[in-house]
């Protein structure tokens, strides 16, 4: 408990958190107004609540990237030296940094994605946006756990990493580039696909919503449901966060 | 009490840290010296459980850091002073410290108030200058009021009155009955600080001795004698078992004489009574530095030029500036004696 009180200390005490937190939350909400007010009145009726998230992507990477520099920073300016210093057993507080930095990140993700749901009803009272069915409070509520989890894991690829820019380019290239590219693979490509942390984790959010053009797409013959699928997303990032903290346990500091 | 031993640290071949083994006893100021590169920080990390040791053990108080429970309650260290995120407080800093060991939020002011940071305490630490920073850095280490306090190369980059206060200051702690282990690389600024001296070169250990016999060891005398008949002078001297060296004509004046671990007076007489007329009869003393130098001149990891040789008193590229308090008097071509007297000392 003293020590997340510690991390929480941490963690407001720099201005950055605040930073990215307001421009994750600007950058998707922001986003979803543009695109609620420029909705024609004839695709109204697709109007549905998984396509007022069609931005969380946006809002996840900046949250990401405040994940990796809690740790990468702590690296870059030897507070981690002090860190381990006051916790010389290390676990303990790295375990609590995941527990702040993850809680902060959902928190954040469930503000975009009800933001990004209220405003576009706001803007467009007349579109389909009430949320009946279990898939549609997946669609918004489920966008703050994704947010929760992938805090994790850029916090693990930080603790591996070590340093800022790399970590964040790696995350990059991964989230944006290698998860759509490693798809078009001829012939292995779409099995590849099923099992992509990523989109497996996307598919929580999106299993079984109806075709759209618009939100974040679903992918045929997902191997597992919706909670399989954050099972399995929840796996992997915290599979990763072992593997950091095991590396933080053994490396000089 | 921090106590070393076969304390060893390997970086992939090179051997940072070579089966040290070493007690720093508290009541005093322990200084713990040796050329840049020698293993120092390494050590110091190793006692504080930042870096694992290849081999060996090291405990404070009988117990190994990474068993304490709230190390900072027991055990405060500077290491570096700029550990700190530039853009955080000082009091930021030092709250979250203090949290983490259950340390009151009160402490926090007092020892803002100990070290003179009252008045900053809100500001970037990032802003901070150095003296600053070194105030700050030994903040934290009195956060829990420990037993046992560990600095390294406090004094670096300060001016003379931060040098001044730093050192009283550990001078109190010592009295105040703590453990106090501080590393530089300036004999010189140890001979005022520490009364216990632990010397190392390249990871090994040179020496544990009380800082008084080091520098008595370290820097021995020697006597510079000239005279019209140097010949016969140098026969008579060698003719009483004494050992003689060349001094070539060089900037410190005409050709001499250099008789170690003799006195001017033994000389004098010695001359006087074969009847030799003398120019030049003086006493000298290595400063400190040079001394340090000698004593762990084949221990030296990064050498920056050619050492001086015998009767050359120009200080070479690789020597580091003698700092503004030096206490040993200036000193002429007495490298290549003490280097005679002390390699016998060597570790190796």
């Amino acid at each position: 408990m003293t020590l997340l009180t510690v991390e929480r200390i941490k963690l407001f005490s720099t201005r950055s958190p605040w930073w990215c937190m307001i421009i994750a939350t600007a950058l998707t909400v922001g986003l979803t107004s543009i695109f609620a007010a420029t909705t024609k009145s004839s695709d109204l009726p697709e109007f549905t609540p998984s396509v007022t998230q069609f931005a969380f992507n946006f809002g996840l990477v900046v949250m990401m990237v405040m994940a990796t520099l809690a740790v990468t920073t702590e690296y870059r300016f030897s507070t981690i030296r002090s860190t381990f210093l006051a916790v010389p057993t290390r676990t303990p507080a790295l375990v609590a940094k995941a527990v702040v930095v993850a809680l902060l990140a959902g928190i954040v993700g469930e503000i975009t994605a009800v933001g990004s749901w209220g405003i576009a009803r706001l803007i467009q009272p007349d579109a389909p946006l009430t949320l009946d069915t279990a898939q549609e409070y997946r669609n918004v509520f489920g966008v703050g756990l994704i947010y929760l989890l992938s805090a994790v894991l850029a916090l693990a690829v930080g603790l591996i990493v070590r340093q800022s820019a790399g970590a964040v380019v790696i995350e990059l290239i991964y989230l944006l580039l290698l998860e759509n590219l490693l798809p078009a693979i001829p012939r292995i490509g779409d099995h590849l696909q099923h099992w992509l942390p990523f989109a497996v984790g996307n598919n929580f959010i999106v299993a079984g919503q109806p075709e759209t053009d618009d939100g974040p797409p679903a992918i045929e013959g997902m191997p597992f449901g919706p909670w399989g699928s954050l099972a399995y997303y929840a796996a992997v990032c915290v599979g990763l966060f072992v593997i950091g903290l095991i590396l933080a346990k053994r490396r000089d500091a | 009490m921090i106590e070393a031993q076969g304390l060893t640290k390997r970086y992939g071949r090179t051997v940072a840290v070579n089966d040290l083994s070493f007690t720093v006893q508290p009541g005093k100021v322990t200084g713990f010296l040796g050329p840049n590169g020698a293993g120092k920080s390494t050590t110091m990390r190793m006692i504080l459980g930042l870096d694992n040791p290849s081999a060996g053990t090291v405990r404070i108080d009988g117990r190994r850091y990474a068993e304490m429970k709230q190390p900072l309650r027991q055990v405060g260290a500077l290491l570096e002073a700029k550990w700190v995120h530039p853009n955080r407080s000082a009091r930021s800093h030092l709250r979250w410290m203090a949290a983490s060991n259950r340390i009151p939020a009160k402490r926090v002011d007092e020892v803002l108030e100990i070290v003179g940071l009252t008045g900053v305490a809100g500001k970037r630490a990032g802003g901070f200058s150095l003296g600053m920073a070194q105030r700050l850095g030994i903040a934290t280490a009195l956060l829990g009021d420990p037993g046992v306090l560990l600095f390294d190369e406090p004094v670096n980059g300060l001016d003379p009155e931060g040098i001044l206060w730093i050192r009283r200051f550990m001078h109190r702690l010592a009295d105040e009955g703590r453990t106090v282990f501080v590393s530089s690389h300036l004999l010189s600024e140890m001979a005022l600080t520490a009364q216990e001296l632990i010397v190392i070169g390249r990871g090994r250990l040179i020496a544990q001795t009380s800082t008084r016999a080091f520098i008595d060891m370290a820097s021995e005398s020697a006597v510079r004698v000239r005279g019209p008949e140097m010949e016969r002078l140098r026969g008579v001297l060698t003719g009483q078992g004494l050992a003689v060296r060349d001094v070539p004509a060089g900037d410190d004046g005409p050709a001499a004489l250099l008789v170690p671990n003799s006195s001017t007076e033994q000389i004098g007489e010695l001359a006087g009574r074969v009847g030799l007329v003398l120019h030049e009869l003086a006493a000298q003393r290595g400063s400190l530095e040079q001394a340090f130098i000698q004593l762990t001149g084949g221990e030296v990891e990064y050498h920056a030029g050619a050492l001086p040789g015998a009767g050359n008193g120009s200080p070479p590229a690789g020597t580091p500036a003698a700092p503004a308090q030096l206490t040993g008097p200036p000193t002429r071509g007495i490298q290549a004696a003490a280097a005679d007297a002390t390699r016998g000392g060597d570790a190796r």
